[in-house]
């Protein structure tokens, strides 16, 4: 299905006009996803290319080194909104132009997304940084009483830490409970502590697609800092791999999406935009082949099987964001010492 | 035109690529690797800091993670290359030997991504090691054998392995048999031959190998990133780190230039004593 939709719009492409738009997007993996993509193709004549990135350092660095003009569109890491918008890097979006109304009210991040009334970039995409586990190997109930119980005895060499600082500190910040928002170098010793236990107990520390792998081949039970994007793809294959909100909280992870102020298309890149934020568009990147995660427009809904919202577990939403804190936006001082305390924890 | 004029006409355009590409990007690093970030924003000018980082426990440990695994990398891989390449070399018909070298090459057909990744599947507590181990009663329990320096070092010797073996292959076939014969009438053992005669020819294409082994093998980011679990990281994982999110360039180009400064030793190292200038 994905190679004749794939094949039809390259078909579509051959057959529109000279005039055809092409617009240029630097984007995460879930954007690549040909069911995704294609119907937009199709439907608008406007042809995509893509560009991977990972790490906002890596797409600031791909933009620093392009020739003006030569990136419409940019996917980025909600919290680092702030930074690019600072930087003059991105076009204010047409007021009320974007089905915001219809978000997730949680995941609208305005403080992050609009700057003096106006509005640089939308949430598309977010998820939690929570526990994913196998539920045929360890008991539930462990998993939500939250990091403590992962401390146990009985679950050394059995854990996989995300490889991402930002989310795994923040996860121990919840523990802790503290307020991810508010965190100051202060807060870093106790952290520490939380997460050398933590890398005392586990066997590997990966990015996706290790965790992914760890977890499925058995090599570990839980992913500490996993969730739906880790677990939902797979779910259909290995029902045992699942994922929970422990009681004591999660963090919440967000992707944003918005038109540079230099695009030389900025008409076919805002209408990209609005295409990724409607229903039909957010339910076909919720539920991408690199990574599922939730839709920002609650409308999505609609557009997803029930397989597809239970994988979500898109009616206990609710209860879900009310134990979510956002994962921390630390200022560029106190994210040099995160990422030193990281390093350390995994020099250990 | 003169001499001079087609000399340099000639030269030139070798001489162009290697500054635009070489010269010119080394100096951006070299000036990058003293500037500083204050915040977010990048600050020019003569700062030692990011040098002065390499103190840091958990870098200067990547230093020593990183040599550690090259060195060992590479001894093992000479070590199972050799015996291969003089098998290739000696016992295999020349007509097959083409064949043997190719299948020698097949790792190098492969995505280095992808090999590793298998490698994970191989090692993991499910995988076929631990199977055959749990079948044969070797052990009663999975061993732990992926995300360990072990399923780092696995990796790469598979694939450095072949690398050496063409290297040493190409050295032994460039011996002329008679030096081995000449060995036998003056009445020399086989092991003999091997240590005084066969080895030290040979050693301008060992040398050649194992510092290609070197340079790729400290230079990897992706096989201990995805093998090793990230239990201890190496010099280009820190480094990664440094780019990944916060984008800071200074302090991933000093460390770019102490790697690059290994690199710079082993060659001197390789070429004093071994005279790899020569091969």
């Amino acid at each position: 299905m994905t190679m004749l939709r794939a094949s039809a719009a390259i078909l579509a492409l051959a057959a529109a006009p000279a005039s055809a738009q092409t617009i240029n997007a630097l984007v995460w993996c879930d954007h690549t996803d040909p069911e995704f993509l294609a119907p937009f193709e199709e439907a608008t004549g406007i042809r995509v290319n893509l560009r991977e990135y990972e790490g906002t350092g890596a797409a600031l660095a791909l933009l620093e080194q392009s020739r003006p003009g030569d990136w419409d569109v940019l996917v980025i890491d909600g919290i680092d909104v702030p930074r690019v918008v600072e930087a003059g890097l991105m076009a204010p979006l047409p007021e009320g132009d974007l089905p915001v109304g219809d978000f997730f009210p949680e995941v609208v991040m305005e403080a992050s997304t609009t700057r003096d009334g106006v509005t640089y970039a939308v949430t598309e995409k977010w998820g939690y940084n929570t526990l994913s586990f196998n539920a045929a190997r360890v008991d539930p109930a462990d998993m939500q009483a939250g990091l403590g119980a992962l401390l146990d005895e009985e679950y050394r060499g059995r854990i996989a830490i995300y490889d991402y600082y930002l989310p795994v500190i923040g996860l121990a910040a919840v523990h802790l409970g503290l307020d991810t928002q508010t965190l100051t170098a202060d807060d870093l010793p106790a952290i520490r502590e939380v997460l050398f236990a933590l890398r005392e107990q586990s066997a590997s520390v990966g990015e996706v697609v290790a965790s992914q792998t760890a977890l499925a081949t058995g090599e570990v039970d839980v992913v500490v800092g996993g969730g739906e994007w880790l677990t939902a793809a797979l779910s259909a294959e290995q029902p045992e791999l699942t994922w929970t909100i422990p009681d004591e909280g999660a963090v919440l992870w967000t992707q944003s999406i918005g038109v540079l102020a230099d695009s030389r298309n900025p008409e076919a890149a805002l209408e990209f935009v609005r295409y990724v934020v409607s229903p039909e568009g957010q339910a076909r990147l919720a539920t991408s082949s690199c990574y599922w995660g939730m839709p920002a427009n609650r409308m999505a809904g609609e557009h997803l099987t029930e397989e597809q919202r239970a994988a979500l577990r898109w009616d206990e939403q609710d209860g879900y964001l009310a134990r979510a804190q956002l994962y921390p936006a630390p200022d560029a001082a106190l994210d040099a010492a995160m990422q030193d305390l990281w390093l350390e924890m995994l020099q250990r | 035109m003169s001499d001079r004029a087609r000399g340099w006409g000639l030269v030139a355009p070798a001489l162009l690529w290697t500054t635009a590409f070489f010269v010119v990007p080394f100096a951006v690093m070299a000036a990058m690797s003293l500037a500083r970030l204050d915040g977010r924003e990048l600050i020019w000018g003569v700062h030692w800091d990011n040098y002065a980082q390499l103190a840091q426990p958990h870098i200067a440990r990547a230093v020593v993670v990183s040599l550690e695994i090259t060195l060992t990398v590479t001894v093992i891989s000479v070590l199972l290359a050799y015996p291969l390449a003089a098998i290739i070399a000696f016992r295999v018909p020349e007509r097959w030997q083409r064949l043997a070298l190719l299948l020698a090459l097949l790792p190098f057909w492969t995505s280095y991504v992808v090999r590793s990744y298998s490698w994970l599947l191989v090692l993991s507590r499910q995988g076929i090691v631990n199977q055959a181990l749990l079948g044969l009663g070797i052990v009663q329990e999975p061993v732990t054998l992926a995300n360990t320096r072990l399923a780092t070092v696995t990796g790469f010797v598979h694939f450095f392995t072949m690398l050496l073996t063409l290297t040493i292959y190409a050295s032994l076939r460039q011996l002329p048999p008679n030096y081995a014969r000449a060995a036998a009438d003056l009445g020399a053992s086989r092991l003999r031959t091997f240590v005084h005669v066969i080895l030290p020819l040979t050693l301008p294409g060992i040398v050649t190998g194992a510092f290609l082994t070197f340079v790729l093998c400290i230079g990897d980011y992706v096989t201990p990133q995805i093998l090793g679990g990230n239990n201890e990281l190496t010099l280009p994982q820190v480094i990664m780190v440094q780019l990944g999110r916060r984008a800071d360039f200074p302090l991933a180009s000093a460390l770019a230039l102490v790697l690059m400064g290994l690199v710079a030793l082993a060659y001197l190292l390789s070429s004093r004593w071994l005279r790899i200038d020569r091969v």
